[in-house]
């Protein structure tokens, strides 16, 4: 039972490789590329180059790069969870792959209700995409969520879900649910309409951006600490910022790790939430049975 | 002349940025109170733990995003401000 082809194991290698491949990629492009600092240098993504585009010239940021890092990075990951699927399990990673889909199905009917029930892959994606991202900075690269674009994209695609549903009552309703609860209140809703993105966009970028400028400031100031106490040992042992080990990886556990998967979990809860109370479900099955009566008389 | 207004504008641009952060008081009593309330409810009763920390966790996300806005425009009252404001100086002077 035991006992796999070769061919199987082959696929399962390329695909763990094709899966560690753009992570290998991403920190020799890293190391090729980045320029060396001189103290703290807390600077935005890079500029690779510029593509030229119609209306303004594109550029092609570290940010995107290590996006297009992740996604190639979870596709070939999820494919190897996948392979090999059996009606009983025979493979860990099935009942690991198992697991993770009952988890997100139930968060998601848990938060949602049953008209949501198609959203747990893409909460699942979102959540994996953001966690990943922000895991980036274990290996020494660019976190594409520490970057306002990157994110604010995200946050403007959960903002046309979020309206999308909301018009599922029809263009009438929607507009009159900014009038609510007393009509001059209509700019205060608009102002709340918009800020639902912005904060999102705020909240992920914030946190992880201000992660990173933490840990180099740290990071710098434990360097000169060192200079200024151990400077006097001899020859290179001096020049060794010894005090720098340890408490960096501590923050590093905090700010990367424990903030970055955090911050995931929020980003996707506030989604499921924001969809799930911005439709509105009464009014939707009022107009559904509506409908029918009227295709029933017809 | 040229060297003080740009001192006077680095100097009021970090300035801004740490009173910026004062906003940062905010989030952390609320913060601190939710977690307080967290602790005590799990305190009272184990059993529902896991949703008392999740819905713990969802209103210290939401209570931090005051403290997040005062975060961004420190960060870019460092980070932007300076050579925006310095540029205008020196174009106005021509």
């Amino acid at each position: 039972m035991n006992k796999k082809s070769r061919l199987f194991r082959l696929v399962d290698v390329l695909l763990l490789s094709l899966a560690a491949a753009p992570l290998v990629g991403g920190v020799v492009l890293q190391v090729l590329t980045k320029p060396p600092s001189q103290g703290i240098s807390i600077s935005g993504a890079r500029i690779h180059f510029t593509l030229p585009a119609p209306l303004q010239a594109l550029p092609i940021t570290e940010a995107q790069i290590n996006s297009w890092i992740v996604i190639v990075s979870l596709f070939f990951l999820c494919l190897y969870m996948t392979h090999g699927l059996a009606v009983r399990p025979e493979t860990k990673r099935q009942v690991i792959a198992e697991w993770l889909i009952e988890q997100t199905e139930s968060l998601v009917a848990n938060n949602m209700g049953p008209y949501f029930k198609g959203f747990a892959p893409f909460v699942a994606a979102i959540m994996g995409l953001s966690a990943v991202s922000s895991l980036l900075t274990l290996l020494g690269m660019y976190p594409p969520t520490s970057d306002l674009n990157v994110v604010g994209g995200w946050a403007l695609l959960v903002f046309f879900l979020i309206t999308y549903y909301k018009l599922k009552a029809g263009p009438l309703y929607y507009l009159k649910s900014f009038a609510e609860p007393v009509a001059f209140l209509t700019p205060l809703n608009v102002i709340g309409e918009i800020a639902t993105p912005v904060s999102m966009a705020f909240r992920h970028y914030g946190n992880i951006l201000s992660g990173s400028v933490i840990s180099v400031l740290v990071a710098a100031a434990l360097q000169g600490l060192s200079r200024m106490v151990l400077g006097w040992l001899p020859g290179v042992l001096g020049s060794i910022p010894f005090l720098q080990i340890g408490l960096p990886a501590v923050l590093s556990i905090y700010f990367d790790v424990f903030s970055g998967c955090l911050q995931a979990f929020i980003f996707a809860m506030l989604t499921m939430l924001y969809i799930a109370n911005g439709f509105p479900a009464d009014e939707y099955e009022k107009r559904k049975s509506h409908k029918q009566n009227k295709v029933k008389q017809a | 002349m040229l060297e003080l207004a740009i001192g006077i504008i680095l100097g009021s641009c970090a300035l801004g940025a740490g009173m910026a952060m004062i906003a940062g008081i905010g989030p952390g009593i609320g913060e601190g109170n939710a977690v307080a309330k967290a602790c005590e409810a799990i305190g009272r009763q184990p059993e529902s733990k896991g949703p008392v920390t999740t819905t713990m966790l969802m209103g210290c996300a939401i209570a931090e995003t005051t403290g997040l806005y005062a975060l961004v425009i420190a960060i870019l009252l460092i980070f932007l401000a300076p050579n925006l404001l310095v540029n205008i100086l020196l174009n106005a002077i021509g």
